[in-house]
């Protein structure tokens, strides 16, 4: 058992402050925020360092913070950003962490522009799906995944179901959606 | 064989072609294996021995939509899904009935207002014929809308329907299926009647 302020302090020590960009240990899911461009390298280290051994991707998951309502927008607590969470434990040490990505919802506030995170299915074969998932309904390109295309919604759909101010189709093939 | 036994010797059963016909139609109306959902595992059920649907000679649920009389939508029908319902109704051989079952189907359903892959009703997308409301539905309520499906071929008739073009030599009378009056309503006109 390795508790998260050992697995953060050895992520610092590794990886740098820059790297390892922020946590919060407190939390009943205690998780430590790490830069884009460092999750490959941060998960090969995690998943094969003997005193961390984190076999396991529970779940990976997009997620998107956004109050598109401007009357609740005010007292919202987070900066728009979207994130993707990693969920790992470790069968051998049966301990468990969690990992954030945070990246912008768009790239240069361009909408439609996807923002990309570093695919990590060379790490846990698992995410593939989950990237996939992730990538379809909250939109959030997976540099490197071999086969990102959508998963649950039709090849043709437009937008991501799951950002916040998604806008539902009036139409979808001559059905109507409304 | 004791009290059928010789009770029918040297009968005569009169019946009008068109009776016989919608009898024999409404005694074996197969459906489509097709479960979408959870409601699926209400219609396994009805199909199983307890509730057996096979009473009703609806029993045998077919594997290919060309075999099939019946198509019973049972579950969410996503926008995905629906061209793939669209193409399985065209394949089954007319006449063909539809239930949709439960209230995905009926009209979204939960997934009324935040669905957004959701079609609001299977009625968009293959014309209806019974609707069996519930989430899911008992058996009993689809075994309900499998007779409103028989009262239905009950009132189909024979003669050339209204709107087909001309009859034999063209002079035949055109006339339209009739449509079954709704009995079911849970109104008792003599409500004392069903006290026991």
């Amino acid at each position: 058992m390795t508790g998260a302020p050992d697995i953060q302090q050895a992520l610092i020590e590794e990886f740098g402050n820059e790297a390892i960009s922020g946590a919060n240990l407190e939390a009943i899911d205690p998780w430590i925020e790490v830069a884009p461009g460092s999750i490959v390298a941060v998960s090969t280290f995690l998943r094969h360092d003997e005193r961390f051994l984190f076999d396991h991707l529970n779940n990976l998951c997009g997620s998107d913070y956004l109050q598109p309502d401007p009357k609740k927008a005010k007292t919202f607590e987070h900066d728009p950003h979207v994130e993707v969470v990693y969920h790992l434990s470790s069968f051998t040490h049966k301990h468990r962490i969690t990992l954030k990505v945070k990246l912008p919802r768009w790239v240069d506030d361009v909408e439609g522009q996807l923002p990309s995170c570093p695919s990590v299915v060379s790490v846990w074969a698992a995410a593939d799906w989950h990237e996939r998932e992730a990538y379809d309904l909250v939109g959030i390109r997976f540099t490197g995944h071999p086969n990102l295309r959508r998963i649950l919604c039709p090849e043709d759909w437009e937008g991501h179901a799951l950002r916040k101010d998604y806008e539902f189709p009036l139409e979808y093939h001559g059905i109507r959606g409304k | 064989m004791t009290w059928i036994e010789g009770r029918f010797e040297e009968n005569v059963i009169v019946s009008s072609l068109e009776q016989a016909m919608n009898w024999a139609k409404e005694s074996s109306i197969w459906p489509m294996t097709f479960g979408l959902a959870c409601c699926a595992i209400e219609m396994m059920a009805t199909g199983a021995s307890r509730y057996d649907l096979d009473r009703f000679g609806a029993g045998a649920f077919r594997a290919s939509p060309r075999q099939a009389d019946l198509m019973i939508v049972a579950g969410t029908v996503t926008f995905k899904m629906a061209s793939r319902v669209r193409r399985l109704y065209e394949q089954m051989p007319d006449p063909k009935y539809v239930i949709a079952m439960g209230a995905c189907t009926v009209g979204g359903g939960p997934y009324f207002k935040w669905g957004y892959h959701v079609v609001k009703g299977v009625d968009l997308v293959v014309p209806v014929d019974v609707y069996v409301p519930g989430c899911p539905p008992r058996p009993e309520a689809l075994l309900e809308g499998v007779m409103r499906i028989q009262d239905k071929i009950k009132g189909r008739r024979l003669a050339k329907q209204a709107g087909s073009g001309s009859g034999f030599l063209g002079a035949g009378q055109k006339v339209s299926d009739e449509l079954p009056i709704p009995h079911h309503t849970g109104y008792a006109a003599d409500p004392e009647a069903l006290q026991v």
